[in-house]
């Protein structure tokens, strides 16, 4: 089925900040099979000069969807996730994120195309410190199979 | 920040050499648990087969990691990587086996840019499959 046209422009701002912990950051490291110490121990990412524990830079997936993730399971985009898979994939830092940081999100879409039998929808997510300190935006490019046949 | 690579001595054209990274259905269970995303066709079979898929396949994301690995141990700095974007070409088919699949990631060095920044462009194989294309990465250099 076609995704509704409509849903491009809006906005989905997180409901709660998220924050972000050394847990987390190190229990995402063994899932991504890196044993760098810079993402587990604090003494060795402040020899890197850093604050505390780095996350790595495919990090903000973990939370960056989640005020988006409402406007993909409304009925009235008429998205099948059963079909969706990932198309591409952006992250663009203004610094890294650290264990400590407290982050909000907001989530546009920004478009929403057809390629083929497939249909294309891209979101943008503005990640700030709850400050307002911009930090990283993403962009993510989800398909999904045969929908626009 | 300490990126181990001098800026000064990377040429265009340097390339960083292949390295192999596995990927078993263990991982893509730690992967779902991790980043939060559940969709069965990581881990399920018999739902990836029904909808039309050869098996099941890895989270695009979780090659995607493997690319930002492979920068970041190169660079020496996980928060030297200022860009990293991809684009998913075709799946990772992961096995329920011992072996499972392995993606392969080489780079190099497309392009200088000002304040000691450089573009390294990226290549992911699974067999003989291109599993990442337009994969950049913009990396801060000592």
């Amino acid at each position: 089925m076609a995704l509704n046209r409509d849903f491009v422009g809006r906005t989905y701002a997180s409901k709660a900040s998220y924050e972000v912990s050394r847990v987390k950051i190190r229990e995402f490291a063994a899932a991504i099979g890196d044993g760098n110490p810079i993402y587990r121990d604090r003494d060795a990412a402040q020899a890197a000069g850093h604050p505390d524990v780095v996350a790595p830079p495919t990090f903000p997936i973990v939370f960056s969807l989640q005020s988006g993730g409402e406007a993909l399971a409304d009925p009235d985009l008429g998205l099948n996730l059963a079909m969706v898979v990932h198309g591409e994939q952006r992250f663009e830092y203004v610094r890294p994120i650290y264990a400590g940081d407290e982050l909000v999100t907001s989530s546009t879409i920004t478009d929403i195309r057809s390629a083929g039998r497939n249909e294309l929808l891209t979101v943008r997510s503005d990640i700030t410190t709850v400050d307002g300190e911009p930090v990283c935006t993403t962009y993510n490019t989800i398909v999904e199979r045969g929908g626009a046949a | 920040m300490t990126a181990t690579v001098q800026y000064d001595e990377i040429e265009v054209g340097h390339e960083i050499p292949a390295t192999d990274y596995g990927v078993r259905r263990l991982n893509l269970v730690m992967y779902a648990g991790a980043s939060g995303d559940f969709n069965q066709i990581h881990w399920n079979e018999r739902f990836a087969k029904a909808v039309g898929l050869p098996d099941v396949i890895a989270h695009g994301m979780y090659t995607m990691a493997q690319g930002g690995r492979f920068v970041t141990d190169w660079v020496g700095d996980p928060g030297a990587v200022v860009d990293f974007g991809v684009r998913f070409s075709s799946m990772v088919v992961v096995p329920d086996d011992d072996e499972g699949a392995t993606i392969t990631v080489s780079g190099v060095v497309e392009e200088k840019l000002p304040d000691k920044r450089v573009v390294v462009a990226l290549t992911a194989k699974a067999g003989d499959a291109r599993v990442l294309s337009k994969a950049r990465a913009v990396v801060q250099l000592a």
